[in-house]
């Protein structure tokens, strides 16, 4: 399967979704979506048809707001069928604007910033605890890690020793108010991990063979949990979308969902 | 149709107040624009604060602050508010008693697609719970506005909670009845009392009007101070209607109708029913969906109120 390819029909999905819904989290979606695709494609076990067995990988979605890239994923996976993507949002539907384990294959309710990371070291812990082969994976936004929360987590993941645990910084630079570094600077990101005992590894984030390389790297460290900072382009893939701050929450009008659409065709053919 | 938000109304006064006084500092946690505090930012940059997605340095910031002598205003969406940084408003803004007013925006169901994390239907029984925080929840922009200048004015902890977009005005410009820590009579009746808070009043108005062209005279109170209640109205309602229905965007526990019942199981035993939010994970919708879903909204009351008297 041409997994690049793959992200960008994907992407096709998350548009979709919000310009019929007229609401959605874009600029997120668009970011992370080479990590989603690596984990749920190539990295993670599992599946459909062992999301029940408790050695499956486990996956956390911190920067809930994404989740429209995790539903199109899922539904591409076979957890459930596409069409219910044309649910997303309206009145009654499980597809809410945040994941919620009432939709297959979503393990952790989020939505509210800085609580999965510490979710992901309970999971870690308890694998290590029944000695299960599951590795746990974590997705958090940069402007998310101004969360005290995060660092607790942080903490707690390297004095447990947590080689199982990998978490993602989608480092898009961008958050609701600017840039990361107008509204809480955090400059110096890789040394902070550092500082609180992690692996730390620094990839291009929107690179499917460097994600993949760190997560590969991530699987061979002992005795620590690995953070791979990404460093994305919010908005990937639709030029007019991209590092755009206002884009964050904003919904496509009639022309640039065409234009969306059009681009993101070009880019995945040009993956051929 | 009103097309001013309550929170633009916040934004207005501050803005207006604070050319004048440089001790209003103002807080956001990434929350400056679905607060409406985009014009307040820019134009008063020197008091303005940005803490990033904090919340619960948010509330420590504003506590440090006043306790220097600022008068802060706190904003975050009312879900993290009255949660994630509950201990936070405990300890350093009411027992501490600082002059600390946490705005808590998108408030109740506002959040309506985007599930339980950003909705706040227990927010009134977090900060109402904590010894020495008052609540309110103003109706329309017209009460926002009286509400925010009787807070400037005053130095005492307290919470404020409104909803995400424009809402019908409850009162007329020019026309409103306004006393502090006092419920505002919309309409007076003899066979029931509503009250409600905060959007809810628009719907307990609206079925007040059209339960008079049924015959049934309701008596209508816009409780927008959650704490301190008015306990005088509702005693008053009490002995002089027949029985009280609540209606309010929040949970059964520790809310308004859980309130208003406890003032009249102490001084004046009478039927108190309530309509609230159910106790699991809202239903998913935008928020009038949400409200009619629940009978919430005027019809719901309507109906309820002619169950009720039979
Ligand atoms: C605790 C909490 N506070 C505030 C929010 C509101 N919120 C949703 S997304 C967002 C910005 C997130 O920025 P970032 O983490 O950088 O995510 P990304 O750029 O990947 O979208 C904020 C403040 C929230 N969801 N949770
Ligand atoms: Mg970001």
């Amino acid at each position: 399967m041409n997994l690049k390819k793959k992200a960008f029909e994907l992407r096709k999905d998350v548009v979709e979704m919000i310009y019929r819904a007229k609401t959605g989290h874009i600029g997120g979606d668009l970011s992370v979506m080479e990590i989603l695709v690596d984990l749920y494609y190539k990295q993670m076990n599992v599946s459909p048809e062992n999301f029940k067995n408790p050695d499956r990988d486990r996956f956390v979605m911190s920067k809930g707001h994404s989740v429209e890239a995790l539903y199109s994923v899922l539904a591409d996976r076979g957890f459930f069928p596409k069409e219910k993507l044309e649910t997303f949002a309206q009145f009654g539907s499980e597809f809410i604007g945040h994941p919620t384990n009432k939709v297959n294959g979503i393990e952790m309710n989020t939505g509210s910033l800085g609580h999965g990371l510490a979710v992901g070291v309970g999971m870690a812990l308890a694998a290590k605890m029944d000695k299960r082969p599951s590795r746990v994976y974590v997705v958090m936004g940069d402007g998310e890690l101004a969360e005290g929360s995060v660092w607790e987590a942080a903490m707690a993941g390297s004095h447990y020793k947590l080689d199982n645990l990998t978490a993602f910084v989608d480092r898009n630079h961008l958050q609701i108010s600017g840039t990361t570094e107008q509204v809480m600077n955090q400059k110096s990101q890789e040394q902070r991990w550092a500082a609180f005992g992690w692996n730390v590894i620094s990839v291009p984030g929107n690179d499917l063979d460097a994600i993949d390389g760190a997560v590969e790297i991530a699987k061979r460290v002992k005795d620590k949990p690995t953070v791979i900072v990404a460093h994305t382009t919010k908005g990937f893939g639709v030029s007019f979308i991209e590092n755009q701050v206002g884009w964050h929450h904003h919904v496509p009008n009639d022309e640039e969902y065409a234009a969306a659409l059009k681009e993101l065709d070009e880019r995945g053919a040009q993956c051929e | 149709m009103n097309k001013i938000a309550n929170k633009t109304i916040i934004n207005n006064v501050l803005l207006e107040e604070s050319a004048n006084d440089k001790d209003i500092v103002v807080l956001c946690s990434d929350s400056r624009g679905s607060a409406g505090l985009g014009p307040f930012a820019k134009e008063r940059p020197d008091q303005f604060v940005e803490v990033g997605i904090a919340e619960q340095n948010l509330v420590s910031i504003a506590a440090g602050l006043a306790v220097s002598g600022k008068k802060a205003f706190a904003v975050s969406p009312a879900s993290f508010l009255s949660t994630r940084s509950m201990e936070q408003a405990k300890v350093d803004v009411a027992y501490s008693h600082t002059n600390v007013k946490l705005i808590g925006i998108s408030g109740g169901v506002s959040y309506g697609e985007l599930g339980m994390t950003h909705q706040s239907a227990n927010d009134i029984a977090t900060m109402a719970s904590i010894p020495g925080m008052r609540a309110y929840l103003p109706s329309d922009r017209f009460q926002t506005e009286k509400l925010m200048r009787a807070l400037l004015k005053d130095t005492d902890p307290a919470y404020v909670r409104i909803g995400r977009n424009a809402v019908e005005d409850v009162y007329e410009e020019g026309n409103v009845p306004f006393e502090m820590n006092k419920a505002t009579m919309i309409q007076d009746g003899a066979d029931i009392t509503i009250i409600a808070a905060g959007e809810m009043v628009q719907g307990a108005k609206a079925a007040g009007e059209a339960l008079k062209e049924k015959g049934i005279s309701a008596r209508v109170l816009d409780m927008y101070c959650i704490k301190p209640i008015d306990e005088e109205a509702i005693i008053k309602a009490a002995k002089e209607t027949k029985m009280i229905l609540t209606v309010e965007e929040h949970t059964k526990f520790g809310g308004l109708g859980s309130m208003v019942a406890q003032v009249t199981a102490a001084n004046c035993p009478t039927k108190v029913v309530s309509l609230t939010l159910p106790d699991t994970p809202a239903i998913s919708g935008k928020s009038p969906a949400i409200f009619k879903y629940y009978g919430l909204d005027g019809e719901g009351i309507v109906k309820k109120v002619c169950e009720l008297l039979g």
